[in-house]
């Protein structure tokens, strides 16, 4: 098969950047988007060009470290997919084209198509845990959780925290992904002790790093990998403003360690 | 004092502030739209039209409790704060969103949204607008004639009938409700699912309940209108009361 | 090299308890003195350094990905065992130490196998407390499912992503600790080499992949989590990122490397489709609980399957092994597959595939049920493959999965340097000659959770060596050697990418090392790879600078140290001269082609000890005693 591809290229964070036009050929229908991108990167190289920088690693839909907004789409056109699990059978023969980085004003572009999604980990250390040490627990059994819950647990747990919401909201906002990581936790009885701090503090820090605020338009349910609801930002939502008025304005949680 | 700035200040408090000014707006329209139907009900006691009734009403709520008029600058007192409130908060929402995301994508950028859902701030500046006109048109009486033959203070179906026998005003209103419509289409989902009422067995309900209250606003809200354009109800003369006698 | 594993004496199931009772600890007013480098966010680097933090000591934690929570544990699907025998079936401690040693075909530590059975317990209520959610029956209770062809059902699970949740609660035990100022998290910047002054290892050079500064972090000790070696096949089910620079480097400077020749195969991995494929896809095992494996009787058939009556199909592993059939072990069906594509009876574009045919099952069970077991299964293979397995046979072929061998470590899982630690994949100590199903999650986070924050503490507490910063000249040495490969890799001058280089190393690799190997391969395979290294200096193209984000240069750096290290790896191979668990000697095997031990000569772990590059490594020998589990030959076929 052939293409003809609109990259975005930017050497720099701090550069500025534009698209580039490539024409690849000789692609097989079986082979990855990346795979595709990994042959024109062959020949960038071999004939003296620089290669495209793009983000990949497990290449089987889960490590979520892929990204790339092929046509205005995170993660391309076909629904719940990563980049990574996109084979070039999906597009015509001759296509053209259009691939750019996930766009957001607290994702940076670190290079080429290669952003910094390091405000999700920030997000996730503001309280994204249960406070447990390693050591001696209770018996998983003494604390019985419904099949039901637990499954749901894991409609929200199996964010692969790719930014694909972020990248695909027009308002540049975080809420899928704070939404699954609070809900996760707060749908399972050991996330209960924490549950409203924890969901004040992400919000909070959600906030601090830059995104936008939703708008319920539903593009992040709709380009995330793995489908996640967001039936879980109404959730999150309903914690939060729980939280905000309910609960003591001051935390005196999180006991010191010393 | 420190719990209502830090709610407002997280863009999830503020999207509940905008969230539930609006589900107050939508109260009022409700509101506003019964009575609005009033004007196909026969002629009350006195001859007079049923919705000049209501409206005398209006200014009367509560009387001799709370002295005239009280209730109903109450009313739009709250009205107008919620009005504000709710577009003040998105003007800072969306200025807010414009910095998260200062970049464009090339292609289509639409897979889910609705067009309503992405017209949220066009449809919401014409409903301002259309807000403002219909204020000044029969509030204040400030647009004069032809637009708004004010005959008479309280002959409200009086003057709604001759309003409306001009095809601008009529397509003007139509315009006005097609905002409204489309508006409440996204606005009444969005509320519930920003303040979490929504669930998975729930939200089919909340998306039909979104539908029905934009249709029948649009259609409720038009329907006296042009009944009247049509001539399909009474004319004004019909009635008994003083009102039309004045407007001969 | 000094190869004393350190076994506390005792009877085998007080061992532990008594080492902890023994071993030295650091106090809580000491341990913020201390500070601990981790390299690696999977599971045993992430659960190691959250649980080290949260005891108080500093902690500086790096990994090449993004974020953490990408490192390849992420990807583990099936389950994680534990004898908590809570259906009754009879499990125990004993029980699992019993499967995973004769798994491993006794080529395994008893000591460390009972550590790792008696803390599989542990870890699951570990893991529920952080909010890991298990698959619950409906009274609430956890859930079991059996895997591996054990006689219990242990394995735990959520989905087929068990790997994936087990890492996101290590990882948050991880993002609380660095949240709270107690871990320093450093991300995209990825090892370079270790530092080693005074004899004990003291820090680690690494390179900013952003900036591509490079620069010397120095601790009190340095603890490896970087994962295992399979890439050097290039096309494994590994994530393009893993790689054996870490603990390559390692072994360059002085820890002995353990039983390289071990790589488990997978036997069901969706075959390469051509050139182009970067990485082999894993499927559930479960899939052979109900399909029959089959090719075309005829050579080089190019029928498509359905066209292939039944008299012409060869069900080979039916008929080799009638009492297991199509559930024989892993080697075994990764092994068989081999046979018959090699005997060219292979299908698909390539001929490296059989059949895996769900067409029997269906007719039987009906397309609900089949469906029902492996819908999501079946949906993956046709998003990659464009078929539908309801339709048309499956096309499996083995894949390079897991390493056994790695770093060798002690009983408290220190290198033979000091100072040095291992954890997890990156270490050799658990799983013998071939791993057991759903038990490499189990090593990784009892390796971190649990034996590593204790026994790092016997070392702690036993070299006060005090403050060591990077001005000592062993930082500066080292980061100069690593700005000098750096430099010398930008400066070749040839045309080829790096992947090229990659794949050819992977064939031969795969070749002559992969899932039979035998003494003439190994030896034109130990002369191929320094040819092969040497025309990668020579005719590689690595564009851009040092200076940037340069992700060439990144991946130059570690085929290079492939290069090096798929050459110790023959060595091992060409050494251990015997078949055992996945290392199938063609010349060593029964009547029926099954792997035969040679325990006399070989029941010992072959720790290599690096000499200098494209000279032969020095052999050392830690003899293994099995006293807990007599040796016994396994046998599959009656």
């Amino acid at each position: 098969m052939k293409f003809s591809l609109e990259v975005w290229r930017q050497p720099a964070g701090d550069a500025a950047g534009t698209f580039t036009s490539y024409e690849v050929d000789e692609i097989s229908p079986d082979s990855s988007f990346l795979e595709m991108l990994d042959i024109l990167n062959e020949r960038l190289t071999e004939s003296g060009g620089e290669p495209i920088a793009f983000d990949s690693d497990c290449r089987e839909g889960i490590c979520g470290m892929c990204s790339l907004v092929i046509d205005g789409q995170a993660h391309g056109p076909q629904r719940a997919t990563t980049t990574c699990q996109l084979y070039m059978r999906q597009f015509d023969d001759g296509a053209q084209i259009t691939i750019e980085p996930f766009r957001s004003g607290a994702f940076p572009v670190v290079r080429d198509l290669v952003v910094d999604r390091s405000a999700f980990d920030r997000i996730l250390r503001a309280g994204g845990y249960v406070t447990v040490h390693s050591g001696p627990k209770p018996d998983p059994n003494d604390i019985p959780v419904e099949p039901e819950v637990a499954e749901k647990a894991i409609d929200a747990a199996c964010c692969i925290g790719c930014g694909a919401c972020v990248a695909a909201c027009p308002n540049g906002a975080a809420m899928l992904y704070t939404a699954a990581k609070v809900s996760h936790l707060a749908l399972l009885p050991q996330g209960q002790p924490e549950r409203f701090a924890r969901v004040q503090r992400m919000t909070e820090q959600m906030q601090k790093e830059g995104f936008g605020s939703c708008r319920n338009y539903g593009e992040c349910e709709a380009q995330c990998p793995k489908a996640i609801s967001i039936d879980f930002i109404g959730r999150m939502n309903r914690d939060l403003l729980r939280a905000k008025v309910t609960q003591p304005i001051d935390f005196r949680g999180d006991m010191k360690t010393q | 004092m420190r719990r209502i700035s830090g709610f407002y200040q997280s863009l999830i408090g503020k999207k509940a502030v905008v969230a539930c000014t609006g589900l107050v707006l939508l109260g009022f329209l409700v509101l506003h739209v019964i009575g609005n139907l009033k004007g196909f009900l026969p002629p009350a006691a006195g001859g007079e039209p049923d919705i000049d009734v209501y409206a005398h009403f209006l200014r009367n709520v509560g009387e001799p409790l709370i002295p005239h008029l009280v209730v109903l600058w109450g009313v739009r007192i709250v009205l107008g704060t919620a009005l504000v409130l709710h577009v003040v908060t998105v003007l800072q929402l969306a200025a807010h969103n414009r910095g998260a995301r200062p970049i464009r994508y090339r292609g289509a950028e639409h897979v889910a949204a609705t067009a309503p859902a992405r017209w949220m701030l066009v449809t919401g500046c014409a409903v301002l607008f259309f807000l403002i006109l219909h204020l000044l048109q029969f509030t204040f009486d400030a647009l004069g004639p032809p637009i708004a033959p004010r005959a008479n203070f309280g002959c409200v179906y009086q003057n709604l009938w001759e309003a409306f026998q001009h095809g601008g005003v009529l397509l003007f209103y139509v315009a006005g409700m097609a905002a409204v419509g489309l508006h409440v289409f996204h606005g009444a989902w969005s509320a519930l699912q920003t303040l979490g009422i929504d669930n998975p067995d729930r939200n089919r309900g909340l998306r039909a309940f979104a539908t029905g209250m934009a249709l029948f606003l649009f259609l409720a809200f038009l329907s006296l209108p042009v009944a009247m354009a049509l001539g399909v109800i009474p004319e004004p003369s019909a009635y008994s009361a003083a009102c039309s006698a004045s407007a001969a | 090299m000094d190869l004393d594993a350190k076994i506390p004496d005792g009877p085998i199931a007080q061992k532990w308890t008594q080492h902890k009772d023994a071993i030295r600890l650091v106090g809580p007013r000491n341990r913020p003195h201390y500070r601990v480098i981790v390299v690696g966010t999977g599971l045993a680097g992430a659960s190691a350094a959250s649980s080290m933090a949260a005891m108080g000591y500093q902690v500086e934690c790096f990994c090449f990905q993004d974020s953490p929570r990408r490192a390849h544990s992420i990807a583990a699907q099936g389950g994680i065992n534990a004898s908590k025998n809570y259906r009754n079936d009879g499990d125990s401690t004993f029980r699992l130490f019993s499967d995973t040693q004769k798994g491993g075909d006794y080529r395994s530590r008893e000591a460390n196998v009972w550590r790792l059975a008696e803390l599989s317990t542990a870890i699951i209520d570990q893991a529920v407390a952080q909010g890991v959610p298990f698959a619950r029956e409906y009274g609430g209770m956890l859930a079991n499912r059996s895997f591996g062809g054990v006689l219990v059902e242990r394995t735990f699970y959520c989905r087929g992503e068990t790997g994936q949740q087990l890492l996101l609660g290590a990882n948050s035990a991880l993002a609380r600790e660095i949240g709270a100022g107690h871990v320093k998290m450093h991300t995209r910047t990825e090892f370079l080499d270790l530092v080693v002054a005074d004899g004990r290892a003291r820090g680690i050079v690494v390179r900013d992949l952003v900036t591509g500064a490079i620069s010397s972090y120095a601790a009190d000790a340095v603890v490896l989590a970087s994962g295992g070696y399979t890439n050097v096949f290039n096309l494994s089910t590994n994530a393009r990122g893993c790689n054996v620079t870490a603990t390559w480097r390692a072994h360059k400077r002085g820890a002995g490397f353990a039983n390289p020749c071990y790589v488990q195969i997978h036997p069901t991995g969706i075959p390469a489709a051509g050139e182009h494929q970067s990485k082999l896809t894993l499927m559930s095992e479960s899939l052979r609980n109900d399909a029959r494996i089959w090719v075309p009787k005829q050579k080089h058939d190019t029928r498509a399957p359905g066209e292939i009556p039944e008299a012409e199909r060869y069900y080979y592993l039916e008929e080799r092994y009638p009492r297991f059939g199509n559930l024989v072990p892993r080697d075994v069906a990764s092994r068989n597959a081999k046979d018959v594509c090699d005997a060219g009876l292979g299908v698909g574009p390539t001929g490296f595939g059989v059949y895996l045919d769900f067409r029997d099952a269906i007719a039987e069970n009906g397309i609900e049920t089949i469906d029902e077991r492996y819908g999501n299964i079946f949906d993956m293979y046709n998003r990659i493959t464009a078929e539908d397995p309801r339709e048309t046979p499956m096309r499996i072929y083995p894949a390079p999965h897991y390493a056994m061998g790695g770093l060798w470590v002690d009983y408290d899982l220190m290198t033979t340097l000091p100072g040095l630690f291992a954890i997890g994949e990156a270490n050799f100590s658990d799983h013998g000659a071939n791993r057991l199903g759903a038990s490499s999650m189990m090593q990784c986070l009892a390796d971190g959770y649990f034996v590593l924050p204790i026994t790092i503490g016997d070392y702690l507490s036993r070299h006060p060596y005090g403050e060591m910063d990077t001005s000592h000249a062993a930082f500066g040495d080292t980061e100069r050697e690593v700005g000098e490969r750096i430099s010398k890799l930008l400066s070749t001058t040839g045309t080829k990418p790096v992947d090229a280089f990659h794949r050819e190393l992977g064939s031969l690799m795969m070749d002559e090392c992969g899932i039979t190997r035998n003494e003439a391969g190994l030896r034109n395979a130990i002369e191929k790879i320094p040819e092969l290294r040497e025309r990668f200096w020579r005719e590689v193209r690595v564009p851009g600078s040092g200076a940037s984000f340069n992700q060439s240069l990144e991946q130059a750096g570690r085929l290079a140290d492939f290069l090096e290290f798929a050459e110790l790896m023959c060595h091992d191979a060409l050494d251990r001269d015997e078949s055992c668990g996945c290392h199938f000697r063609e010349e060593h095997q029964t009547e029926d082609g099954e792997t035969l031990r040679n325990d006399e000569d070989f029941a010992h772990v072959s720790v290599w000890e690096h000499n200098a590059v494209g000279t032969e490594p020095t052999l050392h020998k830690e003899p293994l005693e099995f006293e807990a589990l007599p040796l016994a030959q396994r046998n599959y076929k009656t």
